[in-house]
């Protein structure tokens, strides 16, 4: 057996392994952190096809920041596990069925039959290929305006977030870093002129 | 490097390098992350030695003198404290969590260290996507602590996670935000690559090499980045999560011994690996600051030094920022002055005035 083969054997089991242990999981932290591990074995899988620029993309984005919002969001949350498998048998017919709708996809994709995979050769890489660079150019010339489009819708979507999420309320003793800088000295102090009053008995 | 490695070993194996030659290039590798990590681990191990000294000094003190001269011996002392102690897991604490959040910490911290470059060609991985694996990478950094604060299984851990994870992933966002003007500056994503294209330019021509690195044509990033390091690595005057005199230890109060310690040195290989960063971003890398001096490693190791020294001058000089201030810092100042500056670099880069040709 090839090395590479040996690696790419490793790293899948590994992935179905904590695939498996996201949903089988008791405590939800656990199930994401599994997630954590499947996402790690999926980079290494694709740098296996040379793919570096989209295995490191897929930690920085999906380990880096994505499931680290989640876990903070599932450690705060008080989640019963039970009520939440309460409808298990209810529900077990449509989620079967969908189930079984995408490992037929998967088998009709993999299966390479119908996309005709076997006739196409593997690419012929050089050595020096940079599959980065070659992304950065097709993005930011042939593609430039679905991406730009892309990420627009994007930035929609944060501004969406914002406002959605954005509430100014009265009640609060919030301090403003801005107003506090702003504060003059006649702001808090005032003087006031007294006439002086003399000490009785003195010199 | 390998081929003179080769001669001087085959000779010496003998009739055994039959049984080496198909493990040579693991073996190779393995000798080269030894070769890295092993100067790093020592810098480790005497930064806080360095720290005591230098603040101590600052404050007209005469810190660690007890432990061998000038207390010399004082990091192999608490080293060997901490690991006699006993590694304590508090009762209903997630068992393999609490122990693999330390090695979360300190683990990124050295794996960032093979795509840094220590001088022409000199660098473990030379991979075209370095600063790319750099980001990624030291945004793993996050799950040491965010893993131990919850496996504690106490509240005030757990607080104390959230509020470095909070921290340490808002200040990501304007170090990388900053990294991508030297991206456009330097026309690559290969650190090597970024070292050299400072090395060219008007002032480098002069002789003035100091003059044409990053630093000065993008002072502002410079200072983002700077800042950014400070407060990704939770030190002073960003260190909220291990107040010393207001709070408790933050994410690391239940652990003990040599546990403990794992996050200790987390916190100083932080350090080291953010001062490379720095001066191979900015301050260009290995490269000679005047022209009649020649470019070696030893440069990269006195600007990673000078950095690590402000590192410890900030620690003595700046009170603690407030927390809420902390994140208007991260996201109403640096985030925006970088969007601003990556449109200001794309001009000046367009126009007829660019200096990075």
């Amino acid at each position: 057996m090839e090395f590479k083969t040996f690696v790419f054997y490793l790293l899948a089991t590994i992935m179905v392994l904590a695939a498996l242990r996201v949903i089988t999981a008791r405590n939800p932290v656990h199930a994401a952190l599994s997630l954590v591990l499947a996402f790690f074995n999926a980079a290494g899988i694709w740098l296996l096809l040379h793919a570096e620029f989209l295995a490191i993309a897929l930690i920085m984005i999906y380990v880096g920041a994505v499931m680290v919002l989640f876990l903070f969001v599932v450690m705060m949350l008080d989640i019963n596990i039970d009520r939440l498998r309460q409808g298990f048998w209810h529900y077990l017919p449509v989620g079967g069925l969908v189930g079984l709708l995408m490992v037929g996809e998967m088998s009709v994709v993999l299966g390479g039959n119908y996309f005709g995979l076997e006739s196409i050769a593997p690419p012929d890489i050089p050595g020096g290929f940079s599959n980065t660079k070659m992304l950065g150019r097709l993005l930011f010339t042939d593609y430039v305006y679905p991406f730009e489009l892309a990420s627009i819708v994007l930035l929609v979507g944060i501004i969406a977030a914002v406002m959605l999420t954005l509430r100014s309320r009265k009640d609060t003793k919030a301090m403003h870093p801005s107003d506090q800088l702003k504060v003059q000295r006649k702001d808090r102090i005032r003087i006031v002129s007294m006439p002086v009053e003399k000490k009785e008995g003195g010199e | 490097m390998e081929a003179q490695v080769l001669q001087f070993i085959q000779p010496l194996a003998g009739p055994l390098w039959g049984w080496v030659e198909p493990v040579w290039p693991l073996l190779w590798t393995l000798l080269k992350i030894v070769a890295i990590l092993a100067p790093v681990v020592a810098a480790v191990a005497y930064l806080p030695y360095f720290e005591r000294k230098v603040i101590a000094y600052m404050h007209v003190r005469i810190g660690p003198n007890r432990v061998g001269p000038f207390g010399l011996l004082q990091p192999i002392a608490d080293a060997l404290k901490l690991m006699f102690k006993e590694v304590i897991v508090p009762t209903k604490a997630s068992k393999a969590l609490y122990i693999l959040g330390p090695i979360m910490g300190l683990a990124p911290a050295l794996i960032a260290w093979a795509v840094i470059p220590f001088d022409t060609g000199l660098v473990l991985a030379n991979i075209d996507a370095g600063v790319l694996y750099l980001l990624a990478i030291s945004s793993i950094g996050v799950y040491g602590i965010i893993i131990s604060g919850w496996a504690s299984n106490s509240k005030y851990a757990f607080i104390g996670a959230m509020r470095a994870t909070a921290q340490m992933v808002s200040y990501e966002i304007s170090m990388g935000m900053a990294l991508i003007v030297v991206l456009m500056v330097s026309n690559s994503l290969n650190l090597s690559a970024i070292v050299m294209a400072q090395g060219k330019g008007t002032f480098a021509n002069m002789g003035l090499g100091l003059l044409s690195w990053n630093w000065l044509p993008l002072l502002p990033m410079f200072m983002v980045y700077l800042i950014s390091g400070v407060a990704e690595t939770n030190r002073a005057p960003f260190d909220v999560v291990e107040g010393e005199s207001e709070i408790v230890a933050g994410h690391m109060i239940e652990y003990s011994g040599m546990a403990f310690a794992l996050f200790f040195l987390a916190e100083y290989a932080n350090m080291i690996l953010i001062s490379a960063m720095v001066s191979i971003f900015f301050l260009g890398g290995w490269l000679s600051p005047v022209g009649f001096l020649p470019d070696s490693v030893w440069w990269l190791i006195a600007k990673i030094s000078v950095i690590l020294f402000l590192f410890l001058w900030f620690r003595a000089t700046f009170p603690r920022y407030r927390y809420d201030q902390i994140m208007r810092l991260g996201w109403k100042v640096f985030l925006p002055l970088c969007f601003l500056w990556i449109v200001v670099v794309g001009v000046w880069m367009m126009s007829p005035l660019n200096i990075w040709k």
